[in-house]
């Protein structure tokens, strides 16, 4: 170990600093021996948050499964933008089947790898599922839940972009409150998502009381590969809910991609926690509060309240979500890890 | 072994002997005995390396086992009727994805209005979903045609679904024959998939495929199915070696050779058929039967070699394709397409409406003076129907439709023509 504890937001962009750190505590994407398991070549959109948060969770999870990786995913952006046949971009085995199915399918792959190895036909293979927010929160909500339940010994990963990003820009239950998107311009009279709507699915997943619950953000790409290591390191249901932020259906520039995923922790609109069997454990500190403002402005999916005429009023009700997120998970308090 | 049980249990003892490793369960009738016979198994220990998965929803059920199939483990599951239907996305991405699941489906009709009851409209719902479908005839065949739906499945890549008729078949005790484990054995390798999620030899399953392929990957489950009518009379053969009995192929016929009338149907109903032809046949009718096993693939050169003697055909079927008329029979009028046969449809027994002898002994000599209309609803309640449709040539809100006409008919026993 290094003499003085190093924390990743000196060295400004949570990804460097290799060079002072002793090996084993260099980053996964800093090892020669990760496996590139999404592979380059693929055709997510310049500077897709999924594409980032794909890349580094699966590596984390293939460095901690000792290469023993099965993948099952969902329809969606993440389904489309890396298997354009003849070129797939994985480099394990992976399996896409329905839009709503992936966690269902992960839970087959399980329980065939237990019974084979039951039988001495295979080794400890371990199973992640990934899909969109709409593929999580929507349409595989109730396989999700189930798979939760039983506590199957399958991670699932949810890449939040809040919207079905892969369709053309529609709300999701994972749309934020007056997000605009395609469909929730004919609700109400605001062109942005109702507030009111919408569902947390992390704080869901808890209620089921599953081993591990994490959130994360592809700001802090040592946090997430944090989690997902921690998470391959338990059995039993585990969920990580992962923020990315999509250029395309958030109107942000495609360099910005990590900077917005950081507002949203820092303005603590997106708590970043880790919870097990049903109860908050850690939170990673907004280190310098900012407003919410800050936030949104870049994005034009927030335009409509920026305007000549500020909706002040809004902005106000987003800022008490975020005020509450910081009361429910003591964002402010001191750093814990 | 010779014992007297349940439809469902003579199943579950079949499907443990083929050596499942992954069994998704959930409940609906009349298929629950099954997953509940296996469920035993398990526990007791009789049925080895299986993992027994209790799922949310049959939706789930069917993508579980998409997971363990391709995973590399021997699949099976059950549902019947809305269940069925709940699966439907899933059903078809596992026939395009070439994965050998085995499912019974305890035939039973399809709602609204919701019945629990026979007919054999939730699995030819399914008939252009990819699937193999056998439809049994008798609880012996039920529990053969599993055994030999895994061997086929497997061999060629595709799912299969073993029909029986829900309560006449599941929950009906009987004599069954259950092989013993050697001879299962015998009969049905090992599972050794085409396909496999493995770390040692990564691919990817499930990519988009564009215009560019789509039409050769579709016409290669076409092509399967095709290799299907070979291989399932040869399996048939193969099966009689090892077990000495008669079961399976893609079609039996019964009294046809020198019939002038034939009467074509799927599952349990042709026991009540065959009964009535041996007393029209001694009355000096000349009527036989065609059975049909293998719905998907049809066998359409079977159908027409079987009826080139006859001077007109009768499709009895348990389903209703509605706005047009039969399902089965629409196959069977492909099949001897410039045979100059007279063809009649008669939809049957549907939501477990009873096919009695006496029903049928009329309907077949009015058949044999050509005296039938090209469909016909046999036991029709036609005071119930037109009072129904008076009603609403009447009244603008005249209600739901179902329950005014439950309230004409009153308090009844079941429907017995």
């Amino acid at each position: 170990m290094s003499l003085q504890p190093i924390s990743f937001y000196q060295t400004g962009t949570f990804t460097v600093g290799n060079r002072l750190l002793a090996p084993e505590d260099r980053s996964v994407q800093a090892n020669m021996q990760r496996t590139n398991s999404l592979n380059s070549g693929h055709r997510a959109c310049q500077g897709c948050g999924e594409a980032l948060g794909a890349r580094y969770a699966i590596d984390a999870a293939m460095i901690a499964s000792k290469n023993q990786l099965i993948a099952a995913n969902a329809t969606g952006c993440l389904e489309v933008f890396s298997t354009p046949y003849p070129e797939t971009s994985w480099q394990i085995p992976w399996i896409h089947s329905l839009f709503g199915n992936a966690a269902a399918v992960a839970t087959g792959i399980a329980a065939a790898i237990k019974i084979k190895k039951q039988k001495g036909q295979g080794g400890d293979t371990r199973v992640v599922a990934q899909g969109g927010d709409g593929g999580t929160t929507d349409i595989g909500f109730g396989c999700l839940s189930g798979m939760f339940e039983r506590n199957d010994d399958v991670l699932y990963i949810c890449y939040d972009n809040g919207g079905y990003m892969n369709t053309g820009v529609q709300r999701s239950s994972a749309t934020p409150s007056s997000a605009r998107t395609a469909t929730t311009m004919p609700l109400g009279p605001e062109p942005g998502n109702p507030f009111g709507q919408g569902k947390f699915v992390p704080a869901i997943a808890m209620a089921h009381e599953i081993p591990y619950v994490a959130t994360a953000t592809v700001a802090d790409l040592r946090d997430l590969e944090y989690k997902v290591t921690r998470a391959m390191g338990m059995r039993g249901a585990r969920y990580i809910h992962i923020l990315v932020p999509c250029p395309l259906g958030w109107g942000t520039a495609s360099h910005d991609t990590i900077r917005i995923a950081r507002l949203a922790k820092e303005t603590g609109i997106f708590p970043v926690f880790e919870a097990e069997h049903g109860e908050v454990k850690s939170a990673l500190a907004i280190r310098r509060p900012l407003p919410v403002e800050d936030y949104l402005r870049p994005q034009k999916r927030f335009a409509h309240l920026f305007g000549k005429n500020p909706a002040v009023e809004t902005i106000a009700r987003i800022q008490a979500q975020a005020d509450k997120n910081i009361r429910r998970y003591g964002l402010l308090e001191t750093e814990t890890r | 072994m010779l014992k007297q049980c349940e439809g469902s249990h003579a199943v579950a003892e079949a499907v443990a002997l083929c050596r499942p490793e992954v069994i998704c369960a959930y409940p609906i009738s009349p298929q629950t005995h099954i997953v509940e016979g296996l469920g035993e198994m398990v526990k007791s220990g009789e049925l080895k390396d299986c993992e027994f998965i209790n799922v949310e929803s049959e939706f789930a059920a069917m993508s579980v086992a998409i997971g363990s199939s391709a995973a590399g483990a021997r699949t099976y599951t059950a549902t019947a009727s809305q269940g069925l239907l709940f699966m439907v996305e899933a059903v078809y991405n596992a026939s395009g994805l070439g994965l050998p699941i085995v499912m019974t489906v305890a035939n039973r009709a399809i709602g609204a209005p919701i019945n629990i009851w026979n007919d054999h409209s939730d699995s030819l719902s399914q008939r252009d979903c990819g699937w193999i479908q056998l439809f049994a005839e008798t609880n012996q065949e039920a529990l053969d045609l599993h055994i030999q739906a895994f061997k086929l499945a497997e061999e060629l890549s595709l799912p299969v679904m073993v029909c029986m008729d829900g309560f006449i078949l599941t929950h009906a005790y009987e004599r069954a024959d259950i092989p013993t484990q050697a001879q299962v054995d015998d009969f049905l390798p090992p599972y050794e998939p085409r396909q496999v999620l493995d770390p040692a030899e990564p691919v990817s399953i499930g990519a988009m495929v564009g215009p560019e392929a789509f039409m050769e990957v579709r016409y290669l489950a076409h092509a399967k199915q095709m290799q299907a009518l070979e291989r399932i009379p040869q399996l048939a053969d193969e099966f009689k070696k090892v077990f000495g009995r008669d079961t399976g192929g893609l079609t039996h016929t019964y009294k046809a050779d020198d019939a002038e009338t034939i009467v074509i149907a799927m599952g349990s109903v042709l026991g009540t058929i065959k009964d009535t032809v041996d007393d029209m046949r001694e009355a000096g009718h000349k009527i036989g039967v065609l059975g049909i096993t293998s719905f998907r693939p049809f066998p359409l050169v079977a159908v027409a070699a079987a009826l080139k003697n006859c001077k007109r055909f009768l499709v009895l079927e348990k389903s209703l394709a509605v706005g047009s008329g039969g399902i089965v029979a629409t196959d069977v009028r492909m099949a001897v397409t410039g045979m100059g046969l007279k063809g009649y449809t008669v939809v049957a027994g549907l939501g477990g409406r009873a096919i009695t002898k006496k029903s049928l002994a009329t309907l077949f000599e009015k058949a044999g003076r050509d005296e039938l209309e090209l469909v016909t609803f046999l036991d029709l309640d036609w005071k119930v129907v037109n009072r129904q449709l008076e009603r609403e040539k009447q009244t603008r809100r005249s209600g739901p439709a179902a329950e005014a006409m439950l309230r004409d008919l009153g308090t009844v026993a079941s429907k017995i023509a």
